[in-house]
Parts: C-alpha cells; sequence; structure tokens
C-alpha cells in the first residue's frame, strides 16, 4: 500500500516540539514530526491521546503554547489565516448546514473558498455525478444517510484543491462499503496531489495509510510505515502493534 | 466583498426555510403588538367600593350616589359593619371602605362638623393613592355643595377661587395605548433582532458549523457582518409592520418625520444587534444565551422608561439608564411618533447609540476567536 | 424508585455543572427584588415643570416658591412664549408647564377669581396625571391659606387610613409578582427547553428505551427545577423581609405549601410545551409568549386586570399566576388564611390537573 510519490522530499508539515496545555492538563506534549506532499498521514491514538487537539493546531483553530509548526509553508502563530486558505477540513461532528440543499452547500463553501462562479458550477456538477446524487441535488443534506453526508463533506472538504486536506475520524458511525467508498475519495484526491492527514480508530485504515503516527498520553510514540511498524513490534496485524502501544496508556476518557 | 455575498444567500435562505422562525419574526410581534396595549393601562377606574352607611340619610344616600355616579368607583356591596367590610378587602373582593358613622347628617349640621373614614387597600400604592384622592375630592364637592346650600348669601360662598384649567398636549384623550405602542414596538424590535442574532450564531456552535466556517478563510468581520444584515433587514420589517399595525389598529400616525425614525432605527439595530452578538460569544448552548439575553433584557426593559417613568428614579438607577440603549430608543419613538420631535430634539439620543454600536461591535469581534 | 432516584441525580448534574445558567437563574430574583423595590416607581418626583408667569404679582410667585419647595417637582428656566413652550416640550426636558395669565392676583382680589393653566405632557399620560393633580393640590392649599381666616362651617373630615402599606411603598405589589414570574421562569422555560434538548440530541430516546417508564423520565428531569424554585423563592422571601423590610404576615407554611402547587402547575406546563415542541427555539419562544407575557400582562400586578377589555379579563382567568399572585398578597401581605383563598387555590388544583392530563396524554399519543 506505499505509494511513495515523486516529489515525496516536499514537507507540507514541520512540526516541532509542539505543545498544547489547558492549565496542568497537557494535552499535546512536544509533538514533532514531518508531512510530505501528496502522502496519506495517519494519525492514531486511543480516545483523550491528543489526535484532536494537535489537528487543531494545525489547521489554526487552536494557538500552540510551544514548539513550532509550519503548515502549507505557514507558521501556525500568525498565519493562521494563510494556512486556512491552503487546507481544507472534515470534523468528526458532521459540518453541513442541514438545512441547505447539496448544491447550496457546494455553493456556498464554493464561494468561501474564492472560486469563480464557473468554478463553483463546473465542480459541483462533476462532484455530485463522482458520488451518484444527480436525483438528490436539490435536497436537505439533513435528509440523507450518514455515509452519504460523510462522503459529501468530504468532497465539498476538497473542493477548491487544497494542499492539505484534515479529516478527523472521517469514518466514523458508518458501514464498511462506505468505509470503502469512502477511502477511494481519499485515494482519488491523493493522487491529484493533495497530502491527507487522517485521524482514525480503526487498524484497518491505518493499514491504508503511506505513514502513521500513534499517539498514547499526549505524546508520539511510534512514526513508520505500517510494514516497518509491524516487523519492529514482530505482529502480523496494526491491530497487535496499537495495543502493545496503547496498553501502557495512563489516561483515557 | 463576494465572500459576503454568499454568506449573506446562504443565512437568507436558512431563515425563510425554518417555518417557525418566521413564525417567531413575524407573527407573534404582531400577536404582541395588538394584544399588549390593549392591556397596558394604568388608568385607575372601576375601584370597588364597599360603603358601611351608618346614618342611611338623604346626605349619604346623596354621597353615595355622587360617587358611584363619578366612574371611578363601583359599588360593590353595603355591609352591616367595618368588620363585614373589612373581610370583603381581605378576601380581595373590595378595595376601598367608605364608612359613614351615625348621625352623620346632624352632627354635621348641628356642630359644623363630622368626620368619615376612608380605608384603602394600599398593597397597590399608586392604586390607593389615586383612589383615595379622587374619593377625597368628591367628598370635598358634596362638602360644597351642601355649604352652599345652608349659606345661601352668606360671605362663604363669595370666597376667592382660582380656576384650574389643564390640558394635555400630544396625548388629548389621556390614551394609554399612544403612550405604549411606540414603547412596545421599541421593545419587540429589540427583542427580535438580538435574540435571533444571538441564537444564531450560538446554534451554528452547537451544532458544530461553526468549526467549518472557522478553518475557512473567512474574514471574522464578513462573517459578523453576514451575522448581522439579514437580523438588521428582518427587524427593519418588523419595524415597518409595527408601524403599519399602530396605524390600522390604533391609529397613531407619527407627528414627526418617518425618515428620521428609520436613520434612528438603522442606528439602533447596529446596537442591538452587536448586544446579541456579544451575548453569543459568551454562550456556549442556546440554553445559556437565551437565558442570559432574557435576564439582560428584562433589566434593560425595567430600566427603559417603558413602564415606569425614569425621572422618577433615584440619582443611581438614573445614571443606571444612561448604559441602557433601549432606554434611548424607547425615547426618541415617543418623541417622534407622539411629539414630533426633530433630529435637533434627538441628538444627543443619536450620538449615544452610534457610541453602543461601536462599542458592543467591536467588543463582539474582538470576542470572537476564530482560534483558541 | 432506586432508579428513579438515578436519573434525578444525573439532572441534578446537567443543572449544576452550568455555572453560567446557575448564576442567572439565582442573579435573576435578586436583581429584579433590587430593581422594583429601589428604582422602580410609577410615582412622582423632581419632575421637570417650568413655570410661565405673565403675572409676576404676589399671589403668582407665592405658588411658584411653592411649587419648587415641593418634592415632586423641580423647576426648570422660566419662558415667555408658546414657542418656546413648545420647544421645551419637544426635546423631551420637561413634563409640563404652570401658565398664569396677566393680572392673576388682581383679578383674584377684586373679582373674587382666577385661573391658572396646567399643560402636562400626555405623551405619558400617568406622569400626567399625577403631575396635574399635584399641581392643582398645590394651588388648592394656596387657595385655602388664603381664605384660613374665615372659618368655613359645615365641615367634613375625610379620614383616610391606608391599610396593610401606610407608605404606599411599591414592594408590597410587586414582590409577590416577582415570585410568580420567577417561579413560572424557572419552571416552565428551563423545563421546556432542557427535555427539548435532549430530543434535539438524541439522547432522550435512550432514555427511553429504558426499562423504565417514560413519564417518569421526563418527570426526573423537572425535579431539579423544583429544588431550584424552592431555593429562588427562600431567596426572595429572605430579600424581602430584610431588605424591603416586607416580612410574611401569614403562615409561612401556608405559602410554601401554595407555591409548590404553583411550581407544580408550571411543571406540568414546561412538560406540556416540551412534548409539543420540536426545537428549543420553538420551546423558548412558545414559552416566553405562553407564560412570560401573560404573567406580566394578566397577573395583575402590572397593570389593573379590570381596566381590560372583556375578552382579555376572560382571558386572565386561566393565567395559573394570576390566581397565584392573588394568593401571595393574601397569604405574604394581608396575612389571612387558607379559608380567603381556598377558592383560588381550587382553580389552581383544576388548572394543573389540566396540564398534566393534556401532557400524560399527548406523551402517550407520541410513543405509539
Amino acid at each position: 500500500m506505499q505509494n511513495n510519490k515523486s516529489d515525496a522530499t516536499e514537507k507540507v508539515i514541520v512540526c516541532k516540539d509542539l505543545t498544547k496545555r489547558f492549565g496542568d492538563f497537557i494535552a499535546a506534549n512536544e509533538i514533532t514530526f514531518d508531512v510530505y506532499k501528496g502522502e496519506i498521514f495517519g494519525f492514531l491514538g486511543a480516545n483523550g491521546a491528543g489526535k484532536t487537539t494537535a489537528m487543531r493546531m494545525l489547521c489554526g483553530l487552536s494557538v500552540p503554547s510551544s514548539g513550532h509548526a509550519l503548515v502549507a509553508g505557514y507558521d501556525v502563530y500568525k498565519q493562521t489565516e494563510d494556512i486556512k486558505k491552503k487546507i481544507g477540513y472534515m470534523s468528526q461532528k458532521f459540518s453541513l448546514y442541514e438545512d441547505l440543499t447539496i448544491l447550496e452547500n457546494i455553493e456556498f463553501f464554493g464561494g468561501i473558498y474564492g472560486l469563480t462562479r464557473k468554478e463553483i458550477k463546473e465542480k459541483g456538477r462533476s462532484l455530485i455525478e463522482k458520488l451518484d446524487l444527480q436525483s438528490e441535488a436539490k435536497k436537505l443534506v439533513a435528509s440523507l444517510p450518514l455515509g452519504w453526508k460523510q462522503k459529501l463533506s468530504f468532497s465539498v472538504a476538497v473542493l477548491h484543491d487544497p494542499k492539505i486536506v484534515f479529516l478527523d475520524e472521517p469514518t466514523g458511525g458508518v458501514d464498511p462499503i462506505t468505509r470503502r467508498q469512502f477511502w477511494d475519495l481519499i485515494y482519488e484526491a491523493s493522487a491529484r496531489g493533495i497530502t491527507i492527514f487522517v485521524t482514525t480508530h480503526y487498524m484497518d485504515e491505518a493499514e491504508y495509510c503511506d505513514r502513521i503516527s500513534i499517539m498514547v498520553d499526549g505524546k508520539i510514540e511510534v512514526l513508520d510505515t505500517p510494514s516497518n511498524l509491524k516487523r519492529n513490534f514482530k505482529s502480523t496485524s496494526m491491530d497487535e502493534v496499537f495495543y502493545q502501544l496503547a496498553r501502557s496508556a495512563k489516561r483515557s476518557d | 466583498m463576494r465572500t459576503l455575498i454568499f454568506l449573506l444567500r446562504k443565512e437568507f435562505k436558512q431563515i425563510f426555510r425554518d417555518k417557525a422562525i418566521l413564525a417567531i419574526i413575524f407573527v407573534m410581534p404582531s400577536v404582541q403588538l395588538i394584544v399588549m396595549p390593549l392591556a397596558a393601562n394604568y388608568e385607575v377606574k372601576k375601584i370597588n367600593l364597599a360603603v358601611v352607611d351608618n346614618d342611611k340619610s338623604t346626605y349619604t344616600q346623596k354621597l353615595i350616589s355622587q360617587i358611584t355616579s363619578s366612574g371611578y368607583f363601583r359599588l360593590q356591596s353595603y355591609n352591616a359593619s367595618y368588620d363585614q367590610a373589612y373581610e370583603a378587602i381581605k378576601s380581595d373582593n373590595a378595595d376601598l371602605i367608605l364608612e359613614i358613622p351615625q348621625r352623620f347628617e346632624r352632627n354635621l349640621v348641628r356642630e359644623n362638623k363630622e368626620k368619615i373614614f376612608i380605608a384603602v387597600n394600599a398593597i397597590n400604592g399608586t392604586k390607593a393613592n389615586l383612589g383615595g384622592a379622587y374619593l377625597s375630592t368628591i367628598i370635598s364637592n358634596f362638602n360644597n355643595d351642601i355649604r352652599m346650600k345652608l349659606t345661601v348669601g352668606s360671605r362663604f360662598s363669595q370666597a376667592p377661587t382660582i380656576e384650574i384649567v389643564s390640558s394635555n398636549w400630544f396625548n388629548v384623550h389621556m390614551n394609554y395605548r399612544l403612550f405604549f405602542v411606540p414603547g412596545i414596538l421599541a421593545l419587540l424590535v429589540t427583542l427580535v433582532g438580538s435574540f435571533l442574532t444571538a441564537l444564531n450564531i450560538v446554534r451554528e456552535k452547537e451544532v458544530g458549523t461553526i468549526e467549518q466556517i472557522n478553518v475557512t478563510p473567512i474574514k471574522k468581520h464578513y462573517f459578523i457582518l453576514g451575522k448581522l444584515i439579514p437580523f438588521w433587514v428582518l427587524a427593519n420589517v418588523i419595524f415597518t409592520i409595527g408601524l403599519l399595525l399602530g396605524r390600522l389598529v390604533y391609529g397613531i400616525i407619527p407627528a414627526g418625520n418617518i425618515g428620521l425614525l428609520y436613520l434612528f432605527v438603522g442606528v439602533y439595530l447596529l446596537a442591538a444587534l452587536g448586544f446579541g452578538l456579544l451575548i453569543s460569544t459568551f454562550a456556549e448552548t442556546q440554553q445559556q444565551a437565551m437565558l442570559i439575553m432574557f435576564f439582560f433584557m428584562m433589566v434593560f426593559i425595567l430600566m427603559g422608561g417603558l413602564f415606569t417613568p425614569i425621572e422618577s428614579m433615584p440619582q443611581w438607577a438614573q445614571i443606571i439608564t444612561k448604559f441602557n440603549p433601549v432606554r434611548y430608543f424607547i425615547e426618541v419613538m415617543r418623541m417622534v411618533i407622539l411629539k414630533g420631535s426633530t433630529l435637533r430634539d434627538v441628538a444627543s439620543q443619536f450620538v449615544a447609540v452610534i457610541v453602543f454600536a461601536v462599542i458592543l461591535n467591536s467588543w463582539a469581534i474582538l470576542n470572537y476567536k476564530k482560534t483558541n | 424508585m432506586k432508579q428513579f432516584l438515578v436519573f434525578v441525580r444525573k439532572e441534578f448534574y446537567h443543572v449544576l455543572r452550568d455555572k453560567k445558567t446557575l448564576l442567572i437563574l439565582f442573579g435573576m430574583p435578586v436583581v429584579q427584588i433590587l430593581l422594583f423595590g429601589f428604582a422602580l416607581t410609577n410615582e412622582v418626583k423632581d419632575s421637570p415643570i417650568i413655570v410661565v408667569d405673565y403675572a409676576r404679582d404676589v399671589a403668582s410667585q407665592s405658588i411658584i416658591t411653592r411649587l419648587g419647595a415641593s418634592q415632586y417637582f423641580k423647576l426648570k428656566r422660566n419662558v415667555l412664549s408658546q414657542k418656546e413652550i413648545i420647544e421645551s416640550f419637544r426635546d423631551g426636558k420637561i413634563k409640563a408647564a404652570v401658565v398664569f395669565p396677566d393680572h392673576f392676583n388682581e383679578d383674584l382680589e377684586h373679582m373674587n377669581k382666577a385661573q391658572v393653566q396646567i399643560i402636562a405632557d400626555a405623551s405619558d399620560p400617568n406622569t400626567a396625571t399625577l403631575v396635574t393633580n399635584y399641581v392643582s393640590a398645590i394651588v388648592r392649599d394656596y387657595q385655602s391659606d388664603r381664605t384660613e381666616l374665615m372659618a368655613v362651617p359645615y365641615q367634613i373630615i375625610p379620614e383616610v387610613r391606608m391599610l396593610y402599606n401606610p407608605q404606599l411603598l411599591g414592594a408590597p405589589n410587586f414582590v409577590p409578582g416577582v415570585m410568580a414570574l420567577v417561579l413560572m421562569l424557572v419552571c416552565v422555560m428551563m423545563t421546556a427547553i432542557s427535555i427539548v434538548k435532549e430530543k434535539e440530541m438524541g439522547t432522550m430516546e435512550v432514555l427511553l428505551v429504558s426499562p423504565f417508564q417514560p413519564f417518569l423520565v421526563i418527570l426526573s428531569k423537572a425535579i431539579p427545577y423544583i429544588a431550584l424554585s424552592l431555593v429562588n423563592l427562600g431567596a426572595i422571601l429572605s430579600l424581602s423581609a430584610f431588605l424591603l423590610e416586607l416580612p410574611v404576615k401569614g403562615s409561612l407554611l401556608l405559602l410554601i405549601g401554595e407555591s409548590t402547587l404553583f411550581i407544580i402547575c408550571c411543571l406540568s406546563l414546561g412538560i406540556l410545551i416540551s412534548i409539543k415542541a420540536k426545537s428549543q427555539q420553538v420551546a423558548m419562544m412558545i414559552s416566553l409568549v405562553g407564560m412570560f407575557l401573560p404573567t406580566v400582562l394578566f397577573s395583575g400586578y402590572m397593570f389593573p386586570i379590570e381596566n381590560m377589555p372583556l375578552p382579555l379579563q376572560i382571558i386572565s382567568n386561566v393565567v395559573p399566576s394570576k390566581w397565584y399572585y392573588i394568593i401571595v398578597k393574601s397569604v405574604m401581605i394581608k396575612g389571612v388564611g387558607f379559608m380567603y383563598i381556598w377558592k383560588e387555590t381550587l382553580i389552581l388544583i383544576g388548572i394543573t390537573t389540566v396540564f398534566l392530563w393534556v401532557s400524560l396524554k399527548s406523551f402517550k399519543i407520541r410513543l405509539e
């Protein structure tokens, strides 16, 4: 599953000693890693390990307490608004407007990212065709089943061809077939040169990633390709690797 | 600028899709504007009177009939004793007891003076005060009549009298509706505008869509303008409906310039909506937002001079009202609609409201964090 | 029963965890009592007036001095032209103008008759009425002082006694009103919204499939608010006793009992609203329209009910707070016993029964 791309040397995320404290609680403790252009970077960890916090800092939603990070070449302290132009984001809470139709959502988010009217129209049409939603295009998002909403949400998040797209547990509560289709969408985006930064609980999904990091108690414990990890931990599956690491965890939610 | 247009289109679509909100925006204020002024009335009339007539003479009968024909009193019961009448007050059936002593007529004529007892249920102080005053006036008139008759031609009938002529400007018929409709309209416009703004943003927080907005490159002030403009427009629509209702239902035609009214409302709404915005930056849930809004609105309304005059407040309270934007709006509404005041007359209120708009909105923008 | 307590405890956690909400729920009655007790009054004091004195003689000056000395008025600069009078009214600075015509004193002495004109700003009719009354009283005082030397025969002397509230304070009237308002707010609005919130979030379904009677689930949500209401009630009563010097005159036990009845009545209304409403915003608006407004308008502490048009008077009879207001006034201020309020109590019980019956019924329908 490793598809090392040609330009794998260009770093789109550089993260060094990034830390976030909430009072005494250290949600993310000096995390350090780089993400290369076009790769699918898996960000794993048990609940409460600090994944979402780290991701929110990289998206410019949360100001780090200390450390450095560059996202798409911009600083997470000073240039958050520049970062936001270059990234897409899909949160674990479903975040399209339920009381708008599919087309209206596409139009709105396209407009916000500064796409021209023509681009919105073209991209919207191809998006709807790809997801096979032609007959639903004018229906309220609230009426769609969850799986479709997730796929739609992802497609809207990459509508403006961002450099990086951040996905926070994007497949929670979705059936296996839809999950498979969702990953097809991810590969497709990756092939277009979009870097994917994804958090997940599902270990089978971890195997789909180019490289993965596993966070335990706010720290990044390991970072490597899935096959290297399995070899180092003498395991046959990512599940086992994860359990070996997670057993040492002190905090959970 | 283009972003703003996309934001506005989204907001308007959402508002017009939500039927419950539309009803709240258009039906509720209309109903309130029609019903509230009917009920809001401080006039003291129909005071329930319990009479204890221990004399039962021609004089007392005449006095009682003068009282009941005054229009202020409603004869509730004749009672055999004061205690019996007091029971009527206890059970809330009477507001006022008039007790005439035995041999009232005879004593008045023979001894030149006689007392009459009035006991008022004074739980409602204003009502008691006016009720007592009305009754005393009627008794004093009755007294004069009797004196005139008994002393025809003597010097007492020629005591110098000052005739008091009173005229009521701006509201000749002392119509309470004229007084309340502009104030209530001010209140409704404020309530709907600020509540909707606050709840709308907090709802995006609760549902999680605000997070999606926060990772987009939307500029803060565009996002906020995108929220303000739709509700500013809606509040203006409500204001217009209110003016029309005031005219159709209550026949209130603004004495002053309508353009001036709209100009003021336009600026004022920036302050009112800015307040809603500010609250939304503090609240995490709709329940919280609503309660906080409710709390402040209650204080604003009570301290806004809608129901009780600001001049009657103690000095410290009057200073507090200076920090209440609703006060200025109610004042201007009444001044322009009832008295025909001009821009020069309301200039100070204009300045105050502009200051509020600037402060509240800047505070809200500073406090609205895309990052935390 | 044990299960029920588990549910109730969970609800208490919800309520106690939201500090901002709690702060406001407890702050609200305190602020209301303070405002009503110390700031708000319909009385007139230091009302700005102007005098237009064309006469400038002994009589007019003497009356003007009396006006200036009165606590009701504050004399503003004198004006002389009609135009200036109109302008002073327009910019909202004065409440009334008192006009003395030429030869005021002369007329009074030689013709036994003179005229004073009071022009009031009736855009506020209440203040206008009071100001006119007070000016008239001062003028009449002056007049009777002038004739003082002549002993007037055949005098009827009214002796007025103000029962329950001799100083004519505002507090005895509004404290019962604030009680009704605050209890309504906590019980109806908070209950309705917190139930609808669980519906919106989907957690209600989880509770409803638990092996526990659905209606009890809802009831358990109401219990923390009963507790909150009773705490609020205590706060209001102690504030009014210690700060406003207005203690409960009648039986405290009776007052608490009647308040509990009213609280239950409000809760059943809150539950009914929560069953009908689909979203928090709707629940909130229904609560506002369905209870807050009627409470302010129809309980009688703001506006006298007997002055309203007949249809509104009839409507006021189904507003629970009207009856509760009468009950509180009777027990707290007049100090009367149950004998005087059994009718109102019975009506409250009736209204409560209807609310509960309707909500039980619609709740069943919803589950099927």
